[in-house]
């Protein structure tokens, strides 16, 4: 396929995906991006990184996760075929993993002795602490206080996988706000450290190295379904906050134009409340963190607080690749509300007795909508990127129910 | 147009002395306030004003500009305010330059062509805009300069001998050495150590350079002054609105009379060694 026929080439040289990406970063981090960027490049050209890495997934994080047919939600929607890729079985209980292992491996490469990251839902600051036991390697993880407060028992785990968990009290106190901290710091110790970023956002190249690392969701659901059905799937669907689970599903699939994605924001309390992360569904492009997407932003460029009863999805921006993909009509992206996302995590307990994460909730509330209206021999695939062990105690808040 | 920085650096150099570069925040602790501060800058010693366009999220800010712009933004502070708090200082003062200093979204969302008409009309000198690196050149850089604004680019401590020509490349006006790896008001860098990067990057430029970050005492300004072309001040000043912010402009003043103290006291190898 040549490059114009295709969705899979970007981004270009300087880190675009049309418009969006690029590297907005202040000049004391211009070196280290452009070497990051040249290690990533000689990395990816080589098999031995390739197969330590795919060594590492399959004996480390417990690769290929399942493709799971979900005949009980399948029967109760009563249309699509409904499957289930389940990387909320994958070591440390979500897809955040997979792009830890890559780049834990890229720092080593580099020869860089101190890791830092930041977490939202605490997923991330999970899987970056696991990856730095595991190759003993110094961790600080910048957490916002509030979600510190929302996601206690994540805190504890890194705590006792050995990284240091800092709190971050500027702004609102959430993922942006560790974004923030964690560049600080960056800057601060540009010699010895590695920045394990956990989306598919921030400054050129992360977007792309974290998707390469990411694809492997959408190569094994290729793979899987092929299996089972003979067949690609015709709907993928996966939750996006910055969007990396569901970029790794997406890519492999974005030159199939019969296979439909759509990616499902957080709605927060409904988005014309304005109490939401719909970055897509209700912002505008701007420039933050590295890269120019999406974000929700006031009339003066300053950037909103999000909202989300996911901690994972609550963040004012979004990819740059699915600003672009948004733009160009490739993906879809929805947005559904915290109600919603409740009743779709209970709905999935119940039905299927697996205890669903509240961001890949937010996925499933959407195939709620959609699955009725759509025929038997449809195949939907959606994404169930992370277990809901971390989110029993804000479901049971918002539920009344005293634990 | 004259051109303020050019010529204040001339004059400058011409008195064989560094300059004291003094920045604050738009709109803190509030807009009358602000406004006051502003215009009391050059009477108690700055030779070139950054005026800091707050913005919610400042990656590279310590905590106290931070606050800073926090408290700005809390009082209403806006770009457009930013912009017409420049206009009525400069019918009071066309030679003090100013230099607007920020990020860039604020700018992007105002819309690049409207800002630099706006900064234009409104008597903006130079810009640094600490999220646009030399190769986002063509989002503001090339346009500004096309304007005749300035565009002051930053060099770190990470900007090697391979780099230093790109950052130069569109440079104007002057180059912000900053003088540590980190963000602003933490540290202060040894400043043997910035006599050496200094003598580095002017190998590359003939552009005066003013050296920042962390410098917060008297002592230290006179330290940098002997060799910088220029002394940049922001942390400590931010700081002393903080402490006093229904008396921010007496406070600021009164500090910023005792750091040119400091920079006037250096002792210049242009000056046969005397001050």
């Amino acid at each position: 396929m040549d490059q114009s026929n295709t969705f899979r080439s970007g981004p270009d040289e300087d880190g675009h995906f049309g418009t969006y990406g690029g590297r907005f970063v202040a000049e004391t981090l211009m070196p280290l991006i452009l070497d990051l960027e040249e290690h990533y490049a000689a990395a990816s050209r080589d098999e031995t990184f390739w197969s330590e890495f795919n060594d590492l997934l399959k004996h480390y994080v417990g690769r290929p996760s399942p493709l799971t047919f979900a005949p009980r939600i399948t029967e109760r929607f009563g249309g699509a075929k409904i499957y289930f890729k389940r990387d909320e079985l994958n070591h440390t209980g979500a897809h955040k993993i997979n792009n830890c292992i890559g780049q834990i491996l890229l720092a080593r490469r580099m020869k860089k002795t101190r890791i830092i990251a930041e977490t939202g839902a605490g997923q991330h600051g999970v899987a970056t602490a696991t990856v730095c036991a595991r190759f003993g390697m110094p961790c600080t993880v910048y957490m916002g206080e509030t979600d510190i407060e929302r996601q206690q028992p994540n805190v504890f785990r890194m705590r006792l996988l050995g990284a240091e968990v800092r709190p971050v009290r500027s702004g609102t106190c959430t993922l942006k706000d560790a974004m923030n901290e964690a560049l600080r710091d960056w800057v601060a110790n540009v010699e010895d450290t590695f920045y394990i970023i956990g989306t598919v956002a921030g400054p050129h190249p992360y977007p792309a190295l974290v998707r390469d690392f990411q694809a492997v969701i959408g190569n094994e659901v290729r793979e899987q379904i092929l299996e089972a059905e003979g067949r690609l799937p015709d709907t993928l669907v996966a939750c996006i906050g910055g969007g990396s689970n569901a970029m790794g599903l997406f890519h492999p699939f974005l030159d199939d134009p019969d296979v439909r994605l759509i990616g499902v924001e957080a709605g927060g309390e409904g988005v014309e409340t304005g109490r939401h992360a719909a970055s897509l569904t209700a912002g505008r492009p701007g420039v933050l963190h590295g890269n120019r997407t999406y974000l929700l932003q006031n009339d003066d460029g300053q950037i909103n607080d999000a909202h989300s009863i996911s901690a994972g999805l609550d963040y004012p921006g979004i990819g740059p690749e699915h600003a672009w993909l948004h733009d160009v009509g490739r993906v879809e992206y929805v947005s559904v509300t915290d109600t919603e996302a409740l009743a779709a995590f209970q709905l999935c307990t119940e039905l299927e007795g697996i205890l669903p994460a509240l961001e890949p909730s937010h996925a499933l509330a959407h195939v709620a909508k959609l699955a009725p209206d759509l025929p038997a021999d449809h195949l939907l695939v959606m994404n169930l990127c992370g277990r809901g062990d971390k989110d029993v105690f804000s479901v049971a808040e918002a539920l009344g129910v005293e634990l | 147009m004259s051109n303020r920085i050019e010529a204040r650096f001339r004059r400058l150099a011409e008195e064989r002395r560094a300059g004291l570069v003094t920045f604050v925040t738009a709109g803190d602790p509030n807009p009358a306030e602000s406004r006051r501060i502003l215009a009391d800058l050059p009477r108690a010693g700055a030779d070139v004003i950054e005026l800091g366009m707050p913005f919610s999220d400042p990656m590279a800010d310590g905590p106290a500009i931070q606050k800073s712009s926090l408290r700005a933004l809390k009082a209403g502070q806006t770009l457009a305010e930013t912009l017409a708090m420049v206009a009525e200082f400069r019918s009071g003062d066309d030679a003090t330059p100013i230099v607007l200093m920020g990020y860039y979204n604020p700018i992007f969302s105002y819309g690049v062509d409207r800002f630099l008409e706006d900064a234009t009309g409104a008597g903006v000198d130079g810009l640094i805009i600490v999220d646009l690196p030399p190769e986002a050149d063509s989002e503001l850089c090339l346009p500004a300069r096309a304007c005749g604004i300035d565009f002051i680019r930053l060099a770190t401590p990470t900007t090697d001998d391979r780099r230093l020509p790109s950052v130069l490349r569109n440079a104007s006006g002057f180059l912000y050495y900053v003088s540590i790896t980190g963000i602003t008001g933490t540290r202060v860098g040894e400043s043997d150590v910035v006599a050496g990067a200094l003598a580095r990057i002017r190998a590359h430029t003939t552009l005066p350079i003013a050296v920042g970050f962390g410098i917060r005492s008297p002592e230290q300004a006179s330290r940098i002054a002997e060799t910088a072309d220029a002394v940049v001040v922001g942390s400590a000043l931010v700081g002393a609105v903080e402490q006093a912010p229904g008396n921010a402009a007496a406070a600021v003043s009164e500090l910023v009379e005792e750091l040119k103290a400091g920079v006037l006291s250096a002792r210049r190898a242009d000056q046969g060694g005397r001050p």
